[in-house]
């Protein structure tokens, strides 16, 4: 196991993404997804212990070494990388695809009231969404989904951690009783994403609602 | 006569939801009983403000202004008696205001990570120093090229002879599908590998389709290190 665990974490340190079980496995034959997860637990549990430069972050269905964000402000003072804030409307823009995926551009604007066209240009550009098909409807929109990248930005597992849009309440807005009321016709559209989509292909384009392509 | 050019703190919105959202939290109601002649006559005069400013609004600012218009003359009407459960006109509002209240959350929520590239940060992965890529141009590939190597690949592959129902052919929509989920995994793949040594032209001919209208749906692109060199397929 000691073993294991050290050839593990060479395995963790040259690689630029994330790293799934399975390429893992790839990579040491004859050892088990169990003995493999064992590994990247006890793994893991040393550097929560050590509290050092690093952690062991399970992101985008692998695993993959990274700072610590106590430790960002010398770090960004070495690295003086560009800063990388989206705008509130990217961001915006972004929740509404991550929560809605498959998504049609025209829904997206919307729930936010305004154009979008800029920004999904951007969004695709720094490879957060991704463009899954058409939608078989009179002008053939595209659809719109996250991509990998934006799990792997944003330090998700997967879509169902994000947090459910029914946790999003803004303080003092809405009163208990009604609550129920508005949630249940919400409901049909804010379910997790979890239950819809997942993060590669295959599922999403056999959604019910869209005959794509 | 020029007009005098002020210098004012103006409260820019993106958007009416933006603003309609702005009046709610400001007046201090609840998005399900909008006092909707107060909240109309604010945005109204908002609007005109902006007007006069000389600042272009977009179309949706008036779209919302006739709304919320016409919310509030339903809810001056008398109700009908025999009706029945007939929706509070507001309704037609407080949902999308809701739904936009809970994605403006979520949005922050996301922000508030330990966003890569901002908290925390990867071992920087070495550029290619040797081999392929290592500072050649990428070439678009063009028509002739991708015919050639899809003739290429048929060449390769002799027609079957004879003729040969197959109940589960594979769709084009399928095979696109399956190529981003190889994507997804590998990030790239070269053009020949996604053509099976052996498989039935059929499949090879939806594989080229698919390629093909996934590069013109703008999802991938197809690119060459050097002119006859393999072909690549990236995500767009």
């Amino acid at each position: 196991m000691e073993e294991l665990k050290h050839i593990v974490e060479s395995l963790l340190f040259v690689s630029d993404t994330p790293l799934g079980i399975d390429q893992l496995t790839n990579a040491v034959p004859g050892v088990q997804a169990e003995e493999m997860r064992e590994a990247l637990s006890a793994l893991q549990r040393e550097y929560e212990g050590r509290r050092g430069g690093f952690y062991l972050q399970q992101v985008a269905g692998g695993y993959q070494l990274r700072s610590r964000p106590e430790y960002q402000s010398w770090i960004r003072r070495l690295l003086q990388p560009q800063p990388a804030r989206l705008s509130k409307a990217a961001l915006e823009t972004l929740a509404v695809i991550a929560y809605k995926q498959p998504v049609l551009r025209s829904d997206i604007e919307h729930i936010r009231g305004v154009d979008c066209g800029g920004v999904l240009r951007l969004l695709l550009e720094k490879r957060l969404i991704r463009i899954l098909g058409r939608k078989e409807i009179p002008g053939r929109p595209l659809v719109y989904a996250t991509s990998k990248r934006f799990l792997e930005v944003f330090g998700l597992r997967d879509l169902r951690e994000l947090p459910t849009l029914e946790d999003m309440e803004e303080v003092g807005l809405a009163a208990p009783e009604a609550k129920s009321r508005l949630s249940d016709s919400i409901a049909t559209n804010g379910e997790p994403a979890g239950e819809k989509v997942e993060p590669t292909g295959q599922k999403s384009l056999d959604s019910e609602e869209s005959e794509v392509l | 006569m020029e007009e005098a050019r002020y210098q004012v703190k103006i409260e820019v919105f993106e958007g009416p939801m933006d603003l309609l959202l702005h009046l709610v939290k400001k007046n201090e109601v609840e998005i399900y009983d909008i006092p909707i002649a107060v909240i109309t006559e604010q945005y109204l005069s908002y609007i005109e403000w902006l007007q006069s400013m000389n600042i272009d609004l977009a179309g949706d600012f008036l779209v919302m202004a006739a709304t919320l218009m016409h919310i509030k003359s339903r809810m001056l009407l008398p109700a009908h008696e025999e009706a029945g459960e007939e929706e509070d006109p507001r309704m037609q509002i407080a949902r999308p205001l809701m739904e936009y209240m809970r994605i403006r959350e979520a949005a922050k929520r996301l922000e508030e990570r330990d966003v890569l590239g901002e908290s925390v940060f990867l071992r920087a992965p070495e550029p290619p120093s040797l081999g392929e890529g290592d500072g050649q141009p990428l070439l678009q590939v063009g028509l002739f090229e991708l015919i050639e190597a899809f003739q290429r690949i048929l060449a390769a592959n002799p027609d079957q002879d004879g003729v040969t129902f197959s109940a589960d052919t594979l769709s084009v929509k399928d095979r696109i599908a399956q190529i981003a989920d190889i994507l997804e995994q590998r990030r790239t793949v070269t053009f020949t590998e996604l053509f099976e040594p052996g498989a039935p032209r059929a499949e090879l001919v939806v594989t080229l389709l698919a390629l093909l209208e996934m590069v013109r749906v703008g999802i991938i692109r197809l690119v060459q290190y050097a002119a006859g060199g393999l072909i690549r397929v990236l995500y767009a």
